[in-house]
């Protein structure tokens, strides 16, 4: 299952690095992916396991770059 | 500008100014509170950063470099170095932000193609909706200077399409009754009334749309080697920098503030910033070219590999030729060739072979059963009838040897239909396949590029397909294969190839789906209303113009070209940054302006992948 977000304010090439690895160590995760130039956020997983993952995700993502805007939906 | 960069560029500006002030004014404890000020004004951000990393032990990012850097220079007293550091930081991520958004904006502007509404006939009303609340069978009508927002059939009035947003072809298409009319390219002339044919959701626009935006998500061998490169590079200048400031001291005597001096160097150079932005952005301007041409690239991987393509495999029909048959020669013997072609069409006329309803449309015959008896299809060589109560075989070869009538050889090349009316020898109708205007050039452009081989399979006989590959100067042909075939030469092309070159292969998409899976790089074409050609490769064409795969490799190579510029430059500027800082050479300025001047001039190089 492959779901995509829209995320806003993301400006900075090593943050969406590090949002991307974030992500990939989430348990479940089969691959993710940032894409800073499309403003998107990609991941690949289990259905079942999505709101705990999405959930996981929204923290990292304020974490390193609390000026972002993600609606995990 | 959007609010965030207006922000931090008032905060630029302003600790400039402090920093300003405070170089000018002498006095000791006052000059120093500016210093201060000037840098907390700054730096706050990144050191609040900085702190909440130390608290969850992920220490190595660019926030906590920087501010180690600069209190590092607070303590050796050197307060404008400490200043100046997070100053030019912040100038270069707001750049990064400026350079960023432009991008993204070119981005958006090309990908103009999405309808905001489409006009739909409801109740015998017209009644503007969004293209996505029109369902499958509803009438459309579209007025000239008009996006087309559904794909759909015409079925009133005649136009003419501009498609360039979608194909880069500039040549309007006209279209009539019964055409069928692609979402996202724009009614030029005439109102027309269209029979939607698919939900906005399934749309081309919708499809490509998609398509381009997840691009970047199948990196290329390069970004994955900045991604592990950054991995690597700045774990090690950290812990240069950590020897640099500790062993001169203890070993050879040096003071301390003079080795924590080069440590900051070491910090300041330790982001790989440059390449960490630049690249992406190079293979994202690549694939925003490209589109612009109607080629779509599926990700940063192909258009990668596409500058190292060294054969092109053709699939023949459809691809090299336009896939219609045509009659190009009759010739008859004892009948009258009017007699020959009737007999033969009418027996023909039921038949839903690609041959037969070439050989009908060239008579103009409609099918009338009550003219023709006893229909046989006799497997793998023809039919047989009785037509008008005259017996009548039409065939290849094998049919008439088999009949024991002899026959004669055709000239022309093509697929050859042997006639015999009442067990006698009639004559034959060469059916063949028009080779598309623009292959010749295409085939002749690549070749000019230096591509190795280009390669032609298909199932025709060796006579055709040789004249054909004759005619166009493909390099090597392969003829009578089956469609499996045409996977296990692929193969043995792509095994025997040199290490580190592509082996593309260029089809419909409709029944080649194998190949273009096996390839190296898949290229479809026609991908204006084919779901199958956007589905099955990795490279689309979005109309059938094969000249377009020379373009998408010279925008491939150019892009390339411009990522090995930015990662030798950024590469050599640092590890001279750094040779230079330890022999004690380099000052903390010209680290600053290396690291944030090589980042600046990499982002404007690979922003010229946008234009092609």
């Amino acid at each position: 299952m492959k779901k995509t977000f829209k995320i806003k304010n993301l400006d900075c090439a090593h943050c969406a690095l590090k949002i991307e690895e974030g992500i990939k160590a989430i348990p479940n995760v089969e691959t993710a992916s940032v894409s800073l130039l499309a403003e998107k956020i990609t991941i690949v997983a289990d259905e079942a396991s999505f709101p705990e993952i999405l959930a996981q995700a929204g923290k990292i993502v304020k974490k390193i770059e609390p000026e972002c805007e993600v609606n995990f939906k | 500008m959007t609010k965030k960069q207006k922000k931090i560029l008032a905060r630029i500006i302003a600790s400039a100014a402090l920093l300003l002030l405070a170089t000018i004014v002498k006095d000791g404890v006052f000059s120093f509170a500016l210093f201060v000020s000037s840098y907390l004004l700054i730096g706050y951000d990144i050191l609040i950063k900085a702190g909440k990393n130390i608290m969850s032990m992920s220490l190595l990012d660019e926030n906590f470099l920087m501010a180690i850097a600069t209190v590092c220079a607070f303590i050796i007293k050197e307060y404008p170095e400490a200043s100046a550091i997070m100053l030019f930081y912040q100038i270069g991520e707001l750049f990064q932000s400026i350079a960023l958004g432009k991008s993204r904006k070119s981005i958006k502007e090309l990908m103009d193609i999405c309808p905001d509404t489409a006009t739909v006939i409801r109740d015998g009303k017209e009644t503007e909706v969004s293209p996505d609340e029109v369902a499958i069978g509803e009438t459309i009508i579209i007025r000239p200077g008009e996006k087309i927002p559904l794909d759909a059939v015409v079925t009133e009035g005649f136009t003419s399409v501009d498609t360039a947003a979608l194909t880069g072809e500039s040549m309007p298409q006209d279209i009539s009754v019964n055409d069928r009319i692609v979402s996202g390219t724009v009614n030029l002339s005439g109102v027309i009334k269209a029979e939607v044919k698919s939900e906005f959701s399934d749309s081309t626009v919708s499809k490509i749309l998609e398509l381009v935006e997840s691009s970047t998500e199948k990196k290329s061998k390069s970004e994955n080697f900045i991604t592990r490169f950054a991995h690597f590079y700045t774990p090690i200048v950290v812990v240069l920098a950590l020897l640099l400031a500790v062993v001169p001291p203890l070993l050879l005597g040096d003071s301390f503030s003079s080795s924590v001096y080069t440590a900051i160097v070491f910090l300041v150079v330790s982001c790989p910033c440059a390449l960490v932005i630049s690249v992406p952005l190079s293979f994202f301007g690549g694939i925003g070219a490209a589109s612009k041409k109607g080629i779509l690239i599926k990700g940063s991987v192909y258009l990668e590999k596409m500058s190292s393509v060294k054969n092109i495999i053709f699939d023949k029909t459809g691809t090299l030729t336009e896939g219609k048959f045509s009659v190009t020669e009759v010739h008859s013997e004892n009948y009258s060739q009017e007699e020959m072609l009737r007999l033969a069409s009418l027996a023909e006329a039921m038949s839903i072979h690609p041959i037969a309803l070439s050989i009908i449309a060239y008579t103009k015959t409609e099918p009338d059963e009550s003219r023709v008896k006893n229909l046989e299809e006799i497997s793998g060589m023809g039919i047989s009838a009785s037509v008008d109560g005259r017996n009548v075989l039409v065939g290849n070869e094998k049919l008439m040897q088999r009949q024991g009538i002899t026959y004669s050889a055709p000239n022309m090349p093509g697929t050859t239909v042997h006639v015999a009316i009442d067990s006698i020898y009639a004559g034959y109708i060469t059916v063949s396949d028009k080779i598309k205007s623009t292959s010749k050039q295409a085939v002749k452009m690549l070749e000019d590029m230096g591509i190795g081989d280009t390669i032609m399979l298909t199932g025709d006989n060796k006579k055709t397909a040789d004249a054909i590959g004759r005619e166009l100067s493909i390099s090597k042909v392969y003829s009578q294969l089956l469609p499996q075939d045409k996977v296990k030469v692929t193969e043995e092309i792509i095994e025997k190839q040199e290490k580190g070159s592509v082996t593309a292969f260029c089809g419909d998409g409709i029944n080649d789906a194998p190949v273009l899976a096996r390839a190296d790089i898949g290229i479809s074409m026609g991908a204006m209303g084919s779901d199958a050609a956007i589905e099955a490769s990795d490279i689309v064409l979005m109309d059938d113009d094969l000249r377009k795969i020379a373009k998408a490799i010279k925008i491939s190579k150019k892009t390339m070209r411009i990522v090995k510029q930015n990662i030798s430059f950024s590469l050599i500027v640092k590890i001279g940054v750094l040779l230079l800082g330890a022999l004690k050479i380099a000052n903390i300025w010209l680290a600053v302006f290396s690291d944030v001047g090589v980042m600046v001039i990499a982002v404007l190089n690979s922003m010229r992948c946008l234009k092609d």
